[in-house]
């Protein structure tokens, strides 16, 4: 079709006209007194504020028998405060519509607040409550355990889950990285107020914390506000690097029976971390395998050709040291050996064979082009500008960004592919029927 | 109270075009971020399905990426990918919507390719055999193997007897193995021209620059026939209906389905209130009481569909506590139900409600792709106008409305509750 060639003869106009929207975005970075790193980005369309805080206080910092207490003390966080009740504090959010949650992963914890600019003072004060003077009542403490408990039990329920959660503690034996962040039953029953508590006072500092702030305000507006509203939040420990958790096993499969009628499968194996410099190369290779939506190899063979699936994909997820590497399906019982078989092959294929100059150009073409869709709400942009400062990728990311993808060629595709892709090395989850599988 | 919020409504942007062919364009220009979201909309959903052919519309949805005579089988995917695009499609119980959002310069692909494949899809019998394995997938995936999913899709099924709203929207297993191409493209033939579809455009564009290409690329495609309305009417339900679903699952969950009119009705407004009241953020009252106070449930919630073409339903849910019986969270829920019925819920109750939801409204603003949506299911059901007085209409609602619609709908004897009982398979 003629009008799709002039389309894409247009692609260096397009360039230019994208990046200066993109770059209308570039925030405002300030470290603050108490050492919180502050990135703003001013946008005026709407009376709106969104704020992301990332805090070095993930399930890494777990001890032993007290799995579950970074997720635990995340989830207290707006359950009580020196000034205030948990009910106190749904109220006052829920009378003026600002949403505040708090959530944890395994290196970092997170608070996201969204709120009306009008009510921007309220926010803040709620904010700095929850950040400074979280007091955990034994009552919310036992009423989160309960909550965190059932949640336990829900997720059972979602075969993706269980296959993601066998994966990981294959991969991750014995480390933080390979147990659930929420901990298991007996782990949570067993946390102690004190022992939050001190975790809270440990982890949560404002050197330790990076806010990415965008809406109606000003850079100096918020810092102005931020300084007053967490003046007396002291420096603690400074965050610290996660240990990288490595393994390279040899390849294992793992069988898990539930009464389903499509088998959940997981394969996969330890990535990279995002200061990788191969991980531009990787995120292409990534595309063409299995990462590209509706145009990937194993989505063309596994739903495409042969109608094995409805869900196929692969992805690298990179984070500070480490990443993992899955591709993960679902496929009805009696497929699910074939399909295991196909994901296989393409794997192995991209570890043999160049990718084709089509391909190449069309993986490219997408993870330049659709840069500024990562960009286009408030609330993205905030956990983008987040995501640069925790990753240190630098301010001038998104310009940079079109040449860390440029350059990548055929040969570095399969040379990623050959270093990061371990068909020997694959760990195998199939939670699914096993009566109807079979044993081949 | 005063309302700052009235002027950023932006629904008066909306304009309005029609092209000869019946075909109606709707534009909000949208500067703040640098996208454009294009979207069909077509007037035909799981709705407009007759007895054993539930899935079509679905089917049909996936058959229009199955390519064209100028357009390669997963062509489509793969030129919107290629061009910094990100496509997709959905269909619900009323609509078929294909979409695509891109940097304004790509967007005129979106607009060629989706004016092409409203007329010309192949829906090639190679690919017909293929697709329906990969639809009885989604199904396993969606429904199936998900209790809480298909506790929705039986006790939907029970709540109506004779309005399509019946039928799940994949479409059962079977109808879906029944399916033959014919039928697809009998019913492409139906319902996909101009003058059963819309296009909702919103996001960094021009509309004197974009207007033209729509004209360009949809002007000259003909006008079909006037499909078949869809006339079933649901009778009033007399007493209350209950279907149980065993599977195997963790924890136990409810599901309580009250007929309702639609957002046509004067009484929606006070509906999404109430259903706030209920269960809008921690302090509500069924999350208050029921998940906070008591620990019956894990989470609840209250929803009320008023975005249906035909009456629908307001649904109030929870999923249990482990240790905890159906039947004594269904106790508490029908106490908390009725006490909206028999007091006046406090004014600051009321204002609290009335804040979230236009909070809500502004927040929304944010996502260009969600207006969008917004924008087309008001179209869909009754035109994007009554859009405008949303806001004004829930500002109006009084503690006498909220206590009057929960009364008149919150009735026992008009609704049907599903309940969903784990249990382990059977060997």
């Amino acid at each position: 079709m003629k009008n799709f060639f002039m389309a894409l003869f247009n692609m260096l106009s397009i360039c230019t006209l994208v990046v200066p929207a993109t770059a209308s975005t570039k925030p405002q970075r300030s470290v603050l007194d108490n050492g919180i790193i502050l990135l703003t980005s001013e946008q005026r369309a709407l009376p709106m504020v969104s704020i992301e805080l990332l805090i070095d206080a993930g399930s890494r910092h777990d001890l032993p028998n007290q799995e579950g207490l970074a997720n635990l003390t995340a989830r207290l966080l707006t359950y009580g405060t020196r000034q205030r009740t948990a009910l106190q504090i749904s109220d006052t959010l829920d009378f003026v519509g600002a949403r505040l949650s708090a959530a944890c992963g395994e290196d970092l914890a997170s608070v996201s607040m969204t709120v009306l600019k009008k009510d921007l003072g309220t926010g803040l004060e709620l904010l700095a409550e929850v950040l400074t003077a979280a007091n955990f009542p034994q009552e919310e403490i036992d009423r989160q355990k309960q909550s965190i408990i059932a949640s336990i039990r829900a997720r059972e329920e979602s075969p993706g889950d269980i296959a993601q959660r066998r994966f990981a503690e294959a991969l991750y034996p014995q480390s933080p990285y390979g147990r659930p962040v929420e901990g298991n039953e007996a782990s949570v029953k067993a946390l102690e107020q004190k022992t939050l508590k001190a975790f809270y006072d440990r982890y949560y500092r404002p050197n330790r914390t990076i806010v990415s702030i965008v809406g109606d305000i000003s850079h100096q507006e918020i810092a102005r506000a931020l300084n007053e509203a967490l003046h007396s939040w002291q420096k603690g420990d400074p965050a610290t690097a996660p240990v990288a958790p490595s393994k390279i096993g040899s390849s294992e499969t793992i069988r898990v029976h539930k009464d389903l009628t499509q088998a959940n499968i997981v394969l996969g194996h330890n990535g990279v971390g995002r200061e990788n410099p191969d991980y531009y190369a990787i995120q292409v290779m990534n595309y063409i395998l299995g990462g590209g939506g509706f145009s990937s190899r194993t989505l063309d063979s596994i739903r495409n050709e042969r109608g094995l699936a409805y869900s196929v994909y692969s992805y690298f997820g990179a984070e500070k040291g480490h990443g993992t590497f899955e591709l993960v399906m679902q496929t009805k019982n009696e497929t699910a050996l074939e399909a295991i078989r196909i994901a296989n092959a393409e794997i192995r294929r991209m570890r043999e064979e160049l990718v084709t100059e089509e391909e190449l150009k069309d993986a490219k073409d997408y993870l330049i082009g659709s840069f500024p869709l990562r960009l286009d709400t408030n609330r993205k942009v905030a956990n983008f500008w987040a995501q640069v400062e925790y990753f240190q990728l630098g301010l001038d990311y998104p310009d940079r960004y079109d040449d860390f993808i440029q350059k990548v060629s055929r040969a570095d595709v399969r040379r990623v592919a050959q270093k990061y892709l371990n068909p020997e090395h694959l760990i195998t989850v199939i939670v699914a029927n096993q009566k109807k599988i079979g044993d081949q | 109270m005063s309302h700052p919020l009235a002027a950023t409504s932006q629904t008066t942007q909306v304009q309005e075009f029609v092209l000869d062919n019946g075909l109606k364009v709707l534009l909000l220009e949208d500067h703040k971020s640098p996208a454009v979201t294009f979207q069909v909309w077509y007037r035909v959903g799981s709705r407009n399905e007759k007895d054993g052919k539930s899935g079509l519309s679905h089917f049909l949805e996936h058959m229009l990426f199955k390519g064209t005579p100028k357009l390669k089988p997963e062509e489509y995917s793969r030129i919107i990918a290629k061009n910094g695009g990100r496509s997709n499609a959905f269909t619900t119980s009323d609509v078929t919507v294909y979409f695509a959002t891109m940097s304004r310069d790509k967007i005129g692909i979106e607009i060629e390719l989706e004016a092409d494949r409203m007329v010309n899809a192949l829906l090639g019998e190679t690919y017909f055999e293929p697709e329906k394995k990969v639809i009885q997938e989604e199904r396993r995936l969606r429904t199936e193997d998900n209790p809480v999913s298909a506790l929705g899709e039986i006790t939907g099924a029970v709540a109506y007897m004779v309005h399509p709203y019946r039928r799940p929207v994949i479409g059962w297993m079977d109808d879906i193995q029944n399916l033959t191409r014919q039928d697809l493209v009998d019913y492409y033939k139906l319902y996909y021209a101009p003058n059963n579809a819309f296009i909702v455009m919103t996001g960094d564009f021009s509309t004197q620059e974009m207007l033209p290409k729509i004209k360009a690329a949809f002007g000259n495609l003909p006008r079909g026939a006037e499909p078949p309305k869809v006339r079933a009417e649901e009778p009033p339900q007399q007493g209350e209906r209950r279907v149980t679903l065993k599977k195997e699952a963790e924890l136990p969950f409810v599901l309580m389905y009250y007929h309702t009119p639609n957002l046509k009705s004067p009484d929606s407004y006070a509906l999404d209130v109430l259903s706030v009241v209920l269960a809008g953020g921690r302090s509500s009252r069924l999350y208050h009481d029921l998940v906070y106070q008591k620990r019956l449930a894990r989470s609840v919630d209250a929803d009320y569909n008023g975005l249906a073409i035909d009456p629908s339903v307001f649904s109030v849910t929870a999923q249990l506590m482990p240790g905890k019986e159906p039947a004594e969270i269904e106790r508490e829920m029908d106490r908390l139900l009725e006490q909206v019925k028999t007091e006046l819920i406090s004014e600051r109750e009321l204002q609290k409600a009335k804040n979230q939801i236009e909070s809500a409204f502004i927040y929304a603003q944010d996502s260009i792709f969600g207006q969008a949506m917004k924008i087309g299911y008001y179209e869909a059901v009754g035109g994007w106008r009554l859009m405008d007085g949303y806001l004004d209409g829930i500002r109006k609602v009084s503690r006498e409305d909220i206590q009057r619609v929960a009364k008149a709908y919150l009735d026992r004897d008009r609704r049907t509750v599903g309940i969903l009982l784990p249990g382990k398979e059977n060997t």
